[in-house]
């Protein structure tokens, strides 16, 4: 089953493309990280897929195959929206019981125990919390109503490092108990590859990276050597970046096959999920894109609806 | 919650930890750590590894690299998952008498001061044992010694040796 699903979904605000053209096949139970620059378009995608925003062009399905915001997908997914929107004005735990009212799921002693085990007061005004307990706070009621996908718009840029490692803690934590599919946006990208297994890169509004971690990282190498022998064969390597160095020549490289040996003479190294990243995003024409024939099915599938 | 997760920690000898900047994939950190753990005794047959749980708890981590984790160990004959009550060692790793590692350390030591005596640096000694340990395992006919099994998908480097 695939959490989210889109077949060239576009996006205009007005006379600005937000996303062009982004077909992705999100498969569960991952923990997916929704990565690139402020504008990239990560937003506008996880709003589409909260059912919030509807594309301007393209299909976009949640959770296999279900509409956005319909009344099954709603129940199924848990949206926490950037810098975890609350009222302010309310105690914690009538907070709780706002959002006990809004939602037709609801596991109230999962809720209460979570904020317990946190030493977060129900009697604390939201207010009146640190940045950290309000965005643990609305985790915990993302998590109460217990859903199969949790979408999770930038959750901890606004966060401490202490408060950050906790909050990834209690997330992880509950990916472990539930085995629910995580999909986060951020900006981002050190400690990506601890917490992410599944990446995808967005780039002004396109695109540019979609796959599982492991085979990312298997397919991409950083190779080091002398300038001026830079002869390598097209059909096994495709370089990403180049960094010159006046006698060194450093190269971000996709390899047709994992863990390909570097040419001779040439120092080969494993990339990290950063270096990665960054060298996607220094050069915004490069892609590493699975499945070639998604469009096609995708198409076929529609024609069938 | 504080990031000091000891109390959650009891029932296994050992606790994770994790080098950001070590170019090992935090799988590969994991399954080192109890190797070390074993060799230097904190580990014996018997003992409970972290749970998931525990471990992800701990190092704010993706759960499934902590199952990697325990199945590159099982791989490696050192683990064993007995459902329902977590991850077990069930092996151990050759360790060498206190006797037999001082004489080495002493050969080494020597081998150190003749370097050193040669001019080369810290880095250069390290990146000449290096190459001569990858060189040593590769006519042997083998990446990595103590090794069972298959190595999984990400199979490492002997350069990444810690």
């Amino acid at each position: 089953m695939n959490a989210i699903e889109s077949c060239l979904v576009s996006k205009r605000y007005f006379r600005t493309w937000a996303l062009r053209d982004c077909s992705l096949a999100i498969p569960a139970g991952h923990v997916v990280a929704l990565v690139g620059p402020n504008g990239a378009g990560k937003t506008t995608l996880l709003n589409m897929a909260a059912g919030l925003l509807a594309p301007t062009a393209g299909r976009l399905t949640v959770l296999g195959g279900q509409r956005p915001g319909s009344d099954s997908a709603r129940a199924c997914i848990g949206f926490v929206a950037q810098d975890a929107p609350l009222y302010r004005h309310l105690p914690v735990g009538d907070m709780l019981q706002v959002a006990r009212n809004l939602n037709v799921t609801w596991d109230n002693k999962r809720a209460l125990d979570r904020l317990a085990g946190l030493s977060i007061p129900l009697d604390r005004k939201v207010g009146a919390l640190s940045g950290g307990q309000r965005a643990q706070l609305a985790l915990t009621i993302a998590l109460a109503k217990r859903p199969a996908l949790l979408i999770l718009d930038e959750p901890v840029a606004s966060l401490d490092p202490l408060a950050r490692h906790d909050f990834l803690a209690s997330l992880m934590t509950a990916v472990a108990e539930d085995g629910l599919t995580v999909v986060f946006s951020s900006h981002i990208v050190t400690e990506l590859e601890r917490i992410a297994d599944y990446l995808v890169v967005l780039n002004q509004g396109r695109l540019q990276v979609a796959g599982a971690v492991d085979d990312l990282l298997a397919r991409h190498r950083i190779f080091t050597g002398h300038s001026g022998e830079l002869l390598l064969d097209s059909n096994r390597y495709d370089v990403v970046q180049a960094m010159q160095a006046g006698a060194q020549t450093r190269l971000l490289v996709k390899t047709a096959a994992p863990a390909e040996p570097a040419p001779a003479g040439w120092l080969g190294q494993r990339a990290s999920l950063e270096e990665l990243v960054l060298g996607y995003l220094r050069d915004p024409a490069a892609s590493a894109l699975p499945a070639p024939d998604l469009a096609a099915a995708a198409r076929s599938s529609r024609q069938t609806a | 919650m504080s990031i000091d997760k000891g109390s959650n920690e009891v029932g296994s000898p050992i606790g994770f930890r994790l080098e950001a900047d070590s170019g090992v994939p935090t799988y590969l950190q994991l399954v080192q750590q109890v190797e070390q753990a074993l060799r230097l005794g904190y580990l014996g047959e018997g003992d409970r590894l972290p749970t998931v749980k525990e471990a992800v708890q701990s190092l704010a981590i993706n759960p499934n690299t902590v199952l990697k984790a325990y199945r590159e160990l099982e791989h490696r004959g050192l683990a064993a998952g007995r459902p329902g009550q977590g991850t077990f060692i069930c092996g151990t790793l050759r360790r060498v008498g206190v006797a037999e590692q001082a004489a080495l350390r002493g050969s080494l030591l020597g081998w150190l001061t003749e370097a050193d005596a040669a001019g080369l640096d810290p880095d250069g000694m390290a990146a000449l044992f290096t190459a001569a340990l990858r060189d040593f395992l590769d006519s042997r006919g083998e990446r990595r010694p103590g090794r069972r099994g298959n190595a999984g998908r990400g199979g490492r480097r002997v350069g990444e040796v810690a």
